[in-house]
């Protein structure tokens, strides 16, 4: 094939310029408008630059922002803890997998089901199973309960995506050479597969963080962020909105690249680690 | 520990113990519950545990119930038709024109980005560019276009259109891109050399081949639109009304046992569309591909 690019390659690439502007557009429209002046409204033109939006959220009785900072400590909490229990619970399921055994059928589509079925009915029928049983609705097992019916058939699929890919050889050798089922997962499977399982905490944090559908019944007392952030859409006419918006997302971003940078830093340590070893 | 030995069988069990449960007790027993209820009667924000079929003849009477589903049917086939057309083009731009893979990690990244910003903040970021005083009624105005603001552009069908195609365009050119890029190239080099088209690569190769990601795309659009009640709410200003926003407002009127019969027949149908498209595709085989 020649260097040269076909006619198609421009338009093809304008559209896929038009498509991130639409998807950036109104992303830059909340960054830029939560540095609106004091006087400025929720729409362009700016009227000047200032950090009067941050400052209403933070001081005390900031208006038009709920009870955003406790709704944001709850939010963090519940995803931790939805992470962490994601990236074992994942693991240990994505392990089983690597055999064919009775049953496993019934545990892989009870997953696909718990991803295809809409958010509100698994929120909504756990809620009605509380009920019938007489028990309320409490963050730290119903809320984080409902959360993994969403979080781990994600993780699931990464276990199944991330161990399909595996060269089953180094396990083999791993075997000959003596290695018992433990030091298999802890030397040989584990390093290979490590990724995947940052990839499981990950995906257990974005998707409890940003969830509604099923855990907003669940919870009991106390909004999450998601559900403080949906009540005061509505009510919202000032751009106070915006700067918690801006907030958030330097703090997934910050979240994001840090994972990165730490899972990174493991990999190449492991890979020191074995060079060293075999020198 | 070296003296206790499972059998793999047992092992496998042991590891999806966890896992099974949580599904079991929280996805499939609370979904039977749903159908149990939805034969209930109620009375004050209380559920009366007797046989009951009001709520059925209820809400298989009321033309209301047909309404709500007309409007989803539609804003669905215009979300899937657009999410296809756009996804589509962005994964064969992305896998079979963009030739560094940086340039395509980098891509695909730039891509997720906008969706680490929250649900709810990226809704309201539509109002400073399609409200009475946004960007778009401001720009036509200042070329002449329109001598009057466009009312229709925010809280109305179309701003609940342009926000679903945004936040599920992803959600449809993932899969497909994943189907994409299994392709091998000299499968594409064959019919070259043969003297096909771009366009005929694009119809008599590719398309045939990225079938199972076009449905797997598909199954994320219909569960999205089909149950989803906030975002229909929060961008139609609360004036449109599809049997997803129905349940959430019986809900929150604490008429569980109709809510719960609406929820059985939205299920079915979500189900029965999934079902139907499972039948293309064995998404078992298709991960470990």
């Amino acid at each position: 094939m020649g260097t040269r690019r076909s006619a198609s390659y421009y338009i093809l690439s304008a559209v896929f310029a038009a498509f991130l502007l639409f998807l950036y557009g109104p992303m830059l429209c909340v960054y830029l408008l939560s540095f609106q002046g004091p006087e400025g409204g929720m729409s362009f033109p700016m009227r000047g630059f200032s950090l009067v939006w941050f400052e209403t959220l933070f001081t005390a009785g900031g208006r038009g922002v709920g009870d955003i900072h406790n709704s944001f400590i709850r939010s963090l909490r519940l995803g931790a803890i939805v992470a962490v229990l994601t990236m074992l619970i994942g693991l240990a399921v994505g392990m089983s997998f690597r055999r064919r055994y009775p049953g496993s059928n019934f545990v892989f589509y009870s997953a696909i089901i718990s991803m295809i079925v809409p958010g509100i009915f698994v929120g909504f029928g756990i809620s009605l199973t509380l009920n019938m049983i007489g028990m309320r609705p409490q963050w730290w097992y119903s809320g984080i309960g409902a959360q993994l019916t969403w979080s781990l058939p994600f993780a699931m699929l990464i276990m199944f995506i991330i161990l399909g890919r595996m060269d089953k050889s180094y396990e083999e050798a791993a075997t000959d050479l003596g290695a018992s089922s433990f030091q298999r997962f802890q030397y040989v499977i584990l390093p290979l597969i490590l990724p995947g399982v940052i990839g499981m905490f990950m995906a257990g944090f974005t998707s409890s963080y940003e969830e509604a559908a099923r855990a907003g019944l669940n919870i009991g007392t106390g909004n999450t962020m998601p559900m403080e952030l949906t009540g005061l859409l509505g009510a919202a006419t000032t751009p106070v909105m915006f700067a918690v918006g801006t907030l958030t997302t330097l703090f997934m971003f910050t979240l994001v690249i840090s994972t990165l940078l730490v899972s990174a830093r493991l990999a190449k340590r492991r890979q020191l680690r074995l060079t060293a070893q075999h020198a | 520990m070296s003296s206790m030995t499972v059998s793999p069988r047992a092992a496998s069990w042991l590891q999806a113990t966890p896992f099974t449960l949580i599904m079991t007790c929280l996805v499939m027993v609370p979904l039977a519950i749903i159908v149990s209820v939805s034969f209930m009667d109620f009375g004050f924000a209380e559920i009366i545990p007797e046989f009951y079929l009001g709520n059925w003849t209820d809400l298989l009477r009321s033309s209301l119930t047909f309404d709500t589903y007309k409007t989803v049917f539609r804003q669905l086939a215009i979300v899937w038709t657009i999410t296809l057309l756009l996804g589509f083009t962005i994964s064969y731009y992305l896998i079979f024109h963009v030739r560094s893979n940086m340039w395509r990690a980098i891509f695909l990244a730039a891509c997720a980005i906008p969706f680490w910003t929250s649900g709810p903040i990226r809704m309201i970021s539509w109002v400073p560019l399609l409200g009475r005083e946004g960007l778009v009624n401001q720009a036509l105005m200042g070329t002449g276009v329109i001598d009057q603001p466009i009312s229709w552009l925010l809280y109305s069908e179309f701003s609940v259109i342009v926000v679903y195609v945004n936040m599920l365009t992803m959600a449809m050119a993932g899969p497909i891109a994943n189907s994409m890029a299994k392709i091998s190239p000299s499968i594409i080099q064959a019919a070259r050399d043969q003297g096909a088209s771009e366009w005929q690569v694009i119809t008599e190769v590719i398309i045939p081949l990225i079938k199972p990601g076009i449905v797997v795309g598909t199954i994320f659009i219909i569960t999205a639109v089909m149950g989803d009640g906030f975002l229909v709410r929060a961008m139609s200003g609360n004036q449109m009304n599809t049997p997803a926003v129905a349940i959430m407002n019986e809900i929150n009127a604490f008429q569980f046992p109709p809510a719960a019969a609406k929820s059985v027949v939205l299920l079915l149908v979500v189900l029965g569309m999934v079902g139907l498209l499972l039948r293309f595709v064995d998404i078992r085989k298709e991960l470990a591909r």
